[in-house]
């Protein structure tokens, strides 16, 4: 049984194995299409990261006060929506969970998220989030397609639904069989393929506003160089542009 | 108020050599009439020294040299201080574009000759600004304390250790301790903000003292100073530094700047190869990550040393491929200067170096497979034939005459 | 044409010279107006940072154990601040010094709130509770609380009715942080912005008018 999932995991890793990139091997992972300007996407993800995320992982680096500035709510709507009451407004997003606990409890201890969206890549922070499946032989019950036997237990679950690894037979153009292992969720047949693709949907649309907001999270300051970016631009072409007339008129006593 | 400035310049004449310093360097330095596009990198190059200094005391006023807080402050860096993501993206990518402007400042050498008689001195002082260059970034790199900076300082530092005998001893002597630490990083912070700085300034000083002494190459490698003087005293192809290429370097640094800090603004990271992702895991001396390079600007080299399968053979091959530049001057014995009057043989050759070069530079960066490594021996070959059968190939070629006066 | 024109300037010699020094001029000043926009960044990068300005975020205190003739220090933005509560003699006492003292109205706008310009440089709903930032406007220093009750009162200055006295430079405040004339401290001490949020609990680093902000 082992050694079977472990043959179709090396398959769906080939399968999926698309682009030669220097990060080496790992699963083809799916495109988020993150917009960090998009202030709604940002605030459903703030909460999701707030409720979901921050039992565990702590964001430390980045300030309550600072989300709400940037994402446009008020210091009384980030108390309301985003903090405990222990907090203050000027602090960062940490948590009390204990390292030691924590470590005995997942193996690990849970890394803080302030830049896991520039280590990781957004793309990949997504992929994992849709990849958790259901596996007994781990000690919570799941594993992970991208992130194999990780010791985080799928938090997102009541919103996703349990998924299973399927394994399918595919036969390609030249007539080979291969199988394939695909994700699918516990129950899809019981389910009108509206309902299923609805739900499907609304979950890939959760994970891309908290994908969104952990973007945000590793570069607060993207916004603030997005909007100072064209004018810096502006500004160094009129300076080309009279600078080089200067240099045309000296050297014309040249040429 | 012309007449106050005059007295006050008056006043520091006979002080200070404002005026004369002011002539000798600019206002009457003779520059050949025909510089073109590689001649704006010297002048951008002390623009990013000067940049980088600039911002690297900003940054150092709120940097932590210590373990436990490097990485964070650097983020507190990039969050809490007012606009302190942008003064670090223009030191960290800054470094990027030193390098870019050295490395395209030293091709150009390469292309006309400017190395040759007399100007020999100047290369080697330049090419001691280059290793002075690649230290400072080194121990500059270590600073952030993410994966890249703890495992790249680790695997480098252990190029000691391939010295016979003393090499183990030496590499503990370098970091401080057993492994890289705290210790190292406290060092490397002392060395990067204040020695190395203070050496690459002294020795781009003297590296410019020495080109005004012997004047500028230019593209046909003609020799300006040896001809006839105009009715101002001026070479016949030759026009003062000031304002001539005052206004022109001032146009390069305007296109330079649009290209720099639209990185800055647009692509920070720029995929990888100006901030790499592995750079934002902290620093875990338990976990090397799965592939470790060094920042592009060292690529060609680290794939020389892999191409070595022997320790120590391979930091010597490493050594040698940057030795071999400072002998450069005696190594081409072609009767010209530039690439404009050498034959084919030489233009091949430099072809080939081009391709060894940034193939190697882009094999240093991928992880090592049985055909990279090969191919990376091959590269390495004409990397150093390139240089060493230079004495012959560069007699051999067959030269055309080099004129009187400048061609454009 | 060669570097020799550069000697023999053609007829337009005057045109020319007009037109290089307007664009020397342009170059110039955009040049320089980009240096001062560079500049920018790193002189505000000077300022306090998030960090900095969390930690000097208002501070709240609770008045409702203070005794009379009791002081009670906070810090906020790293500075001592002194809650003293006064009794109905030392308020009396205050009117009496008023001709001793260099500023006895309050009349330097930048060392108090509008609310506190007064006698009692204090909310007029809560006379008894002084709050004031306990360094010394001479250099800097932090003042000793003395009691006119206290054994060393004789021996500092005649006539003590209790206030603040500097050890560094010999400066005396009253018990309203008020200057007396003579010493080197030029001004009263400092009274931070702070609101009431109930009788007995006070937010340090916030004005009512300005709630929000801070």
């Amino acid at each position: 049984m082992k050694q079977l999932r472990y043959f179709a995991t090396v398959l769906i890793l080939m399968a999926l194995h698309t682009s030669a990139q220097a990060a080496g091997a790992g699963p083809a992972l799916q495109t988020a299409n993150t917009d960090v300007s998009n202030r709604a996407a940002l605030q459903e993800g703030a909460k999701l990261f707030v409720n979901y995320c921050m039992g565990c992982h702590s964001a430390n680096y980045l300030r309550f006060q600072r989300v709400g500035q940037d994402l446009g709510m008020t210091d009384d709507e980030v108390a309301q929506y985003l903090m405990y009451t222990t907090e203050k407004i000027g602090e960062g997003m940490t948590i009390a969970m204990d390292r030691n606990d924590s470590k005995r409890w997942f193996g690990v201890t849970p890394p803080d998220l302030s830049v896991i969206a520039r280590a990781r890549g957004v793309d990949w922070l997504y992929t994992y989030m849709l990849s958790f499946y259901t596996d007994p032989a781990r000690p919570w019950g799941v594993n992970n397609l991208v992130f194999k036997d990780v010791g985080m237990p799928h938090a997102l679950w009541e919103l996703q639904g349990e998924q299973q690894l399927v394994h399918k037979s595919v036969t390609d153009d030249k007539g080979n069989i291969h199988e394939v292992a695909e994700l699918e969720l516990v129950g899809k047949d019981q389910m009108s393929p509206a309902d299923h693709q609805q739900k499907v949907a609304k979950y890939e649309q959760a994970v891309l506003n908290l994908v969104t907001f952990l973007e945000y999270m590793g570069e607060p300051a993207k916004l603030e160089r997005q909007r100072l970016g064209p004018w810096v631009l502006l500004f160094l072409f009129i300076f080309l542009i009279v600078a080089y007339l200067l240099k045309k008129e000296y050297w014309r006593d040249v040429h | 108020m012309n007449k106050l400035l005059t007295v006050s310049l008056e006043w520091m004449d006979a002080r200070f050599p404002v005026s004369k310093w002011w002539n000798e360097h600019l206002a009457e330095y003779m520059a050949p009439k025909n510089f073109n596009f590689w001649y704006y990198f010297g002048s951008l190059a002390i623009l990013m020294l000067v940049l980088q200094i600039v911002t690297g005391i900003f940054l150092a006023a709120n940097y932590k040299p210590d373990a436990t807080q490097a990485f964070t402050s650097v983020e507190y860096i990039m969050r809490d201080v007012e606009y302190g993501w942008l003064i670090r993206y223009l030191h960290a990518i800054g470094a990027s574009f030193f390098f870019i402007a050295v490395y395209l400042h030293m091709f150009r050498a390469l292309l006309y000759g400017s190395y040759r008689k007399p100007r020999e001195l100047l290369w080697i002082i330049g090419m001691f600004i280059y290793l002075a260059l690649m230290a400072e970034s080194f121990l500059g790199y270590l600073l952030p304390w993410g994966q890249m900076s703890y495992w790249g300082a680790q695997v480098i530092i252990s190029l000691f250790s391939a010295i016979p005998y003393i090499g183990e001893d030496l590499a503990v002597w370098v970091r401080g301790d057993y492994v890289v630490s705290d210790v190292t990083l406290n060092r490397f912070f002392a060395y990067h903000v204040v020695s190395m700085p203070l050496i690459l300034a002294g020795l781009v000083f003297v590296h410019i003292i020495a080109l005004h002494h012997v004047g500028s190459n230019n593209p046909d490698g003609i020799e300006i100073k040896k001809q006839a003087k105009n009715a101002k005293g001026w070479p016949l192809d030759g026009i003062p530094f000031h304002p001539y290429y005052t206004v022109k370097d001032i146009v390069g640094v305007a296109v330079f700047l649009i290209i720099f800090l639209g990185i800055v603004f647009y692509m920070p990271e720029m995929g990888g190869y100006f901030l790499e992702k592995n750079n934002f895991f902290p620093a875990d001396p338990m976990t090397t990550p799965q592939h470790i390079e060094p920042l592009w600007y060292f690529t060609p080299f680290y794939a020389i040393l892999r191409a070595v399968p022997d320790k120590l053979l391979g930091v010597v091959a490493m050594g040698l491929s940057i030795v071999v530049l400072f002998f450069l001057p005696w190594l081409d014995r072609s009767p010209v200067k530039s690439i404009r009057y050498k034959g084919i043989i030489f233009k091949f050759a430099l072809f080939l170096f081009v391709v060894s070069f940034i193939g190697l530079g882009y094999l240093g960066m991928q992880a090592p497979t049985p055909t990279y490594t090969l191919l990376s021996q091959i590269l390495s070959l004409i990397y150093f034939a390139f240089f060493l059968l230079m004495p012959f190939y560069s007699v051999w070629d067959k030269t055309k005459p080099v004129p009187e006066r400048l061609t454009d | 044409m060669s570097a020799e024109s550069v000697t023999n300037l053609g007829t337009e010699e005057l045109d020319d010279k007009a037109r290089r020094r307007f664009l020397i001029a342009a170059t110039t000043v955009v040049g320089g107006v980009g240096a001062g926009f560079a500049s920018v960044p790193f002189i505000l990068s000077m300022q306090p940072s998030a960090k900095a300005r969390a930690a000097g975020a208002p501070v709240e205190i609770d008045i409702s154990k203070l005794e009379e003739g009791q002081k009670i220090t906070v810090e906020w933005r790293g500075k001592p601040v002194w809650v003293v509560k006064r009794s109905q003699k030392n308020l009396a006492d205050l009117a009496s010094l008023n001709g001793i003292l260099r500023d006895p109205d309050s009349a330097v706008e930048e060392q108090q709130p509008a609310y506190a310009k007064n006698q009692y440089r204090c909310y007029s709903e809560h006379p008894e509770i002084l709050v004031v930032i306990g360094i010394c406007t001479h250099l800097g220093c932090s003042p000793t609380y003395i009691t006119e009750e206290d054994p060393s009162a004789k021996t500092l200055r005649e006539n003590w009715k209790g206030g603040f006295f500097c050890p560094c430079h010999g400066s005396f405040f009253d018990l309203a942080g008020r200057v007396f004339q003579g010493v080197p401290a030029p001004t009263n001490l400092v009274v931070p912005p702070h609101t009431y949020l109930s009788d007995t609990r006070i937010i340090v680093g916030i004005d009512s008018s300005d709630k929000g902000a801070a």
